[in-house]
């Protein structure tokens, strides 16, 4: 289900890294760079959660907490201990990823809603011990001062710099995710999506794939949350309460689960919808957000990538 | 100053958490409700608590309903919410499968929500207790009258659930919906009526949930999540599905909590419940009442 072509793919790369060099040129949209480094931070993870989505069919609230993990365990560790920040990035990584198989080892082999509930309840449980273990975390005053990040000399310290690090980062995951889904690991999930059974029945073992899509998109959100704490230096727990973990998922609904590059441009909109568009509008974000993830689900259920798709199916079925 | 012994403050909280414990089953049982005839786990069953609670603030405290006409109302303007919901979201998906559903439910709670931070801000409020706030003192336990009518109210959609299901005819073909629905639409049930039965009535119990507690804890637009978490918590510790389940679940589960909260740590309160749940999904996941068979049948 998941498919991409190369074209596009070339087209939407030269853009992404043309366009801090257009941006600067515009003092309008010159903070639309700044924008699109989290909006390149959320694509690490929404990238994940597509695959668990489109392909195990699973729904994960969790993985605002996922994404805390790394926050946390790269702001603690390069800030009380001072470790090297990229060590700490790859610890947290592998952190993250033995916590995910420990709450997704049982879960998974549970039913549809059991998945989102447990990893609902597994965020809550995150945030609450951001908040109290407050010698270790800060509490709900969270972290500052993290510091950023530099690689033999040369300092990822200007918006222009991160972007290219965050996004360079994006488009690598992505292709190897797209790769990822043409091997045999692809096919076998692409087997369970159409029929879980059928799957079973050939050797396919549902479980431990499903397992395997849950902790590789849990590590990328911590990888995205290790860049994120690096580049504001500062973080508190309300970043990685539910809300942010019902915003991803709001940003695959609206993108399309069943397309790669879905999970991006759902990335880019929400992104923008909250730090440009509904800024003004506070009160009616959560209206908004809720209202965009209705209409998709009942009118759009593939969501923006599916639509071009649904016009030549019209097209086709009028003939 | 009465000393407070030690047995005394268990006792406390013992009280406290069969309080919570109470409000905890009445979400239970609008979960257990919805899943019964549809198989659909709502995530908005917290929201219609909220919802229950902020509406009757505003009926009873700003616009100066008296008491049984604002609960009155409030409780049918929420089981109004519970009817739309069902029309305007779960209806009109036409591949009903287990993550639409689940994604649905949940962009119902976040509009809901957003309804909620729309009319009433951040704030919390507070409601008028239904008979005074002079604590009772009781074998060294102080009991708020709250606390009484929240599990009066409790005892009350027990029984009266128990009546509807086994002494009426549309409480039976709810029943027929929840263990067959092809077999129940062969023998000319409106399945469709009874799924929109099932929202008003799980509406209509979160909403008593949100009026009773306002007034113990007080009330704002995002409690809705947490409570339902901890309502679904109740439901998987009792058994998916099962009625006395639900009303054990939500009891045990409020007494965790409470005694956890005094004896442990308060500032892990919330995560006491969760807990649970997690404990409960990974090792039993058919809880202490389920069937397990049962739950092999249903389609999610």
């Amino acid at each position: 289900m998941l498919k991409f072509s190369r074209i596009p793919v070339l087209i939407f790369s030269v853009a992404i890294l043309l366009f801090p060099s257009i941006a600067q040129l515009v003092p309008a949209i010159s903070h639309y760079t700044d924008i699109l480094v989290f909006a390149g931070l959320y694509c690490l993870i929404t990238i994940g959660l597509s695959l668990l989505m489109g392909y195990a069919g699973q729904i994960s609230l969790g993985h605002a907490a996922f994404f805390g993990l790394g926050a946390y365990f790269s702001a603690v560790l390069t800030t009380r201990y001072g470790w090297n920040p990229w060590m700490v990035m790859v610890a947290g990584t592998l952190f993250t990823s033995i916590i995910a198989g420990a709450v997704g080892w049982p879960a998974l082999k549970l039913k549809g809603h059991y998945l989102a509930m447990a990893t609902l309840a597994f965020g809550i449980i995150v945030v609450i011990i951001f908040n109290e273990e407050i010698e270790i975390t800060g509490g709900p005053d969270g972290l500052t001062r993290i510091p950023g990040l530099k690689i033999m000399g040369f300092a990822f310290n200007t918006v222009e710099r991160y972007y290219y690090l965050v996004w360079v980062l994006v488009l690598a995951i992505f292709l190897f995710t797209a790769n990822l889904i043409q091997s045999s690991i692809g096919r076998a999930l692409r087997a369970l999506h159409s029929s879980e059974s059928a799957a079973m029945a050939m050797g396919v073992d549902a479980a431990k794939y499903k397992l395997l899509v849950f902790i590789y998109s849990a590590a990328l959100a911590s990888l995205a949350g290790s860049l994120y704490a690096h580049y504001l230096k500062f973080i508190n727990p309300s970043t990685f309460n539910i809300f942010f973990g019902i915003k991803l998922l709001i940003m695959i609904a609206l993108g399309g689960m069943h397309f790669l590059w879905g999970s991006i441009i759902g990335a880019i909109i929400i992104s923008f919808l909250s730090y440009e568009w509904l800024q003004y509008f506070e009160e009616l974000e959560i209206l908004v957000y809720g209202g965009i993830l209705l209409v998709f689900t009942v009118f759009a259920p593939g969501g923006l990538a599916a639509i071009p798709h649904m016009i030549l199916e019209k097209v086709r079925t009028r003939k | 100053m009465e000393q407070i012994t030690f047995a005394g403050q268990l006792f406390q909280y013992l009280i406290t958490g069969l309080t919570i414990g109470s409000i905890y089953a009445m979400v239970a049982i609008g979960f257990n409700i919805i899943y019964d005839v549809t198989e659909i786990i709502n995530f908005a069953q917290g929201e219609f608590v909220m919802l229950g609670g902020l509406i009757m603030v505003m009926l009873h405290v700003t616009v100066q309903i008296p008491l049984v006409i604002a609960f009155a109302g409030t409780v049918m303007v929420v089981t109004l919410i519970g009817v739309l919901v069902d029309r305007l979201a779960i209806r009109p998906i036409r591949q009903p499968s287990v993550l639409t559903l689940i994604i649905a439910t949940i962009a119902v709670s976040f509009i809901l929500r957003g309804i909620g931070m729309y009319f009433w801000g951040k704030d919390p409020y507070d409601l008028p207790a239904f008979s005074g706030r002079t604590p009772i003192l009781f074998f060294g336990a102080v009991i708020q009258p709250q606390y009484l009518w929240i599990m009066g109210f409790l005892v009350t959609i027990v029984c009266g659930m128990n009546l509807f299901f086994e002494k009426t005819i549309i409480g039976k073909a709810m029943k027929a919906c929840a263990i067959n629905k092809d077999a129940a639409m062969l023998v000319g049930i409106n399945v469709n009526l009874m799924i929109l039965l099932s929202f008003a009535f799980s509406a209509a119990i979160g909403a008593v949930a949100g009026i009773t507690i306002t007034p113990i804890a007080f009330m704002e637009y995002d409690r809705g999540a947490i409570l339902a978490v901890k309502g679904f918590a109740a439901v998987i510790l009792g058994g998916l599905g099962s009625f006395t389940g639900a009303i054990l679940g939500g009891l045990i589960l409020g007494v965790i909590e409470s005694f956890g909260a005094g004896l442990i740590s308060s500032g892990y309160k919330d995560a006491f419940a969760l807990i649970v749940l997690l404990g409960v999904l990974f090792f039993k996941p058919s809880g202490l009442f389920g069937n397990i068979e049962i739950s092999k049948i249903k389609r999610f």
